[in-house]
């Protein structure tokens, strides 16, 4: 492993990025977008807007951060540049974790930007620390591309790879406590969610709009999951990265 | 020390889909010699170069390059290798993506300017690979085959769709870094570029079907048209049915 190695793969995405302003716009744009069309979906229930805005604050990255990441990577396999990499001294290591550091360094800037509108304009209030919140966000925009580096292994061309979205981010959305609470969930629904790591950030957001802060036990729980989780999946995602493959 | 194998290829076999792809492959390659790989599309060009720079599954046998088995990390950075479609980085120019893979090979800067002028693509360095034409394009991936100057150059079809003044200055190239003490394998399915080798392997069904010299060649199979002489050992070989 080279940490000047994993800085330059890291440069070279964030310069493929720039080059692509659409993208940027997505991922920068779309969050910020989609809170305020909610806000006016719920013009007249501010409080439910309240309650769930700095929840999407936390989840919007981990949808945009799965499709880029698994898009991008997935044009490094067929383009034959991985073949290329994989043919050089580079460690398999130094290719994940360049990706991982550019796309978390994008997730913070899009944590940021959404966050700044919740609170600002849209005047959302969070009773716990604004910097846990984004934290959280960052947190999932980073599990969101360690799982999208994951997929991409499955996926045999960029078709197949937005269709992954379904099968990894939705259930995820569906079970991680934002639609029906996890204690109002059968057994079987609640034993799967506990197996999901966005129903821990989930959780981690929820304890943070409540008030609470880093001092809290689930809270610290839930960071290690997160963090921990997008570890586990780049490991996941290194052991399908075969430097010979058929 | 010019007469040693450099790359030593011993009984691979390599499986995919189900079929065997190599059967049974044996050949040694030298330093200072361009070797030859000819064959027809689909004999198995490309997954013999594969496996000989440790990227191919194998079923059996083994790859030996440099005196290391082949692919292994103390050699990765000697090894240069240039896949059969052009591979770089479309939203790059081409000035970035010589940077970087100079850093994945840890190779100094100054290297990316003495491939560049090898290649002929000074003037447009700074255009994004994906605006280039297709002979362009081989020569960035080409370039960066070069970039670590490496011992044992293995190239799938580096001259596709070049134009033949393009294609003169790519096999001098080659002749210059043969010269200079490199190790060059060369896929070609067009024979007019195995009279430019020193030795060629003659690649059918997954086997080689000879290892010879263009001039052994043509005296074995009676003509100074190369291309004639392979067709007339396909035909032999396949048993008469038309090749």
């Amino acid at each position: 492993m080279s940490v000047r190695r994993t800085r330059h793969v890291a440069t070279r995405v964030l310069t493929q990025l720039r080059r692509d302003p659409r993208t940027i716009m997505m991922l920068l744009a779309m969050p910020v977008v989609l809170i305020v069309l909610l806000r006016y979906v719920f013009e007249d229930a501010r409080a439910t807007f309240d309650a769930i805005a700095p929840m999407l604050v936390g989840l919007f990255p981990f949808t945009m951060m799965f499709v880029v990441t698994s898009i991008t990577m997935l044009r490094e396999r067929t383009s034959g540049t991985l073949e290329r990499l994989m043919a050089m001294p580079i460690a398999k290591a130094d290719l994940l974790l360049g990706y991982g550091l550019a796309f978390a360094l994008v997730a913070v800037v899009q944590g940021l930007l959404a966050g700044a509108v919740v609170l600002g304009p849209l005047g959302v209030d969070v009773a716990g620390p604004t910097w846990l919140l984004l934290m959280f966000a960052v947190g999932n925009g980073v599990l969101g591309s360690s799982l999208g580096l994951l997929a991409s292994a499955f996926a045999r061309t960029e078709f197949q790879a937005v269709q992954f979205m379904p099968v990894f981010v939705l259930p995820q959305m569906l079970l991680c406590g934002l639609f029906v609470p996890r204690e109002q969930m059968n057994d079987v629904l609640h034993a799967i969610s506990t197996l999901l790591p966005l129903t821990w950030s989930f959780d981690a957001l929820q304890h943070v709009a409540a008030g609470d802060d880093l001092a809290t036990g689930e809270i610290q729980r839930d960071l290690v999951i997160v963090f921990g989780g997008a570890i586990a999946l780049l490991v996941l995602g290194a052991a399908t990265l075969r430097r010979r493959s058929d | 020390m010019s007469d040693a194998a450099v790359v030593t290829v011993r009984d691979l076999v390599v499986r995919r889909g189900g079929a065997n792809v190599l059967r049974g492959i044996d050949c040694e390659l030298r330093a200072g010699h361009v070797t030859g790989l000819l064959g027809p599309s689909g004999c198995g060009k490309s997954t013999l170069m594969r496996s000989i720079v440790g990227v191919q599954r194998v079923e059996s046998g083994s790859v030996t390059v440099l005196g290391e088995p082949g692919g292994s990390a103390a050699i990765r950075h000697r090894v240069g290798y240039s896949t059969q479609s052009p591979s770089a980085y479309d939203d790059l120019s081409i000035i970035e993506n010589l940077r970087y893979f100079a850093a994945m090979l840890d190779v100094d800067r100054r290297r990316v300017a003495a491939v560049l002028e090898r290649v002929d693509l000074v003037e447009q360095a700074t255009r994004v690979v994906g605006s280039l034409s297709g002979g362009q394009r081989s020569r960035v991936s080409l370039a960066i085959a070069l970039l670590a100057d490496p011992a044992v150059l293995v190239l799938d079809e580096p001259t596709v769709g070049l134009d033949p003044e393009l294609r003169e200055q790519l096999w001098d190239t080659f002749r210059t870094l043969a010269s200079d003490g490199a190790t060059l394998l060369v896929s070609s399915h067009v024979m007019d570029e195995a009279a430019r080798c020193d030795r060629l392997l003659l690649m059918l069904d997954g086997v080689l079907v000879d290892v010879t010299t263009p001039d052994a060649m043509r005296e074995t199979w009676g003509s100074d048209d190369l291309d004639k002489c392979f067709l007339r050992l396909v035909r032999a070989r396949r048993g008469g049915a038309p090749a």
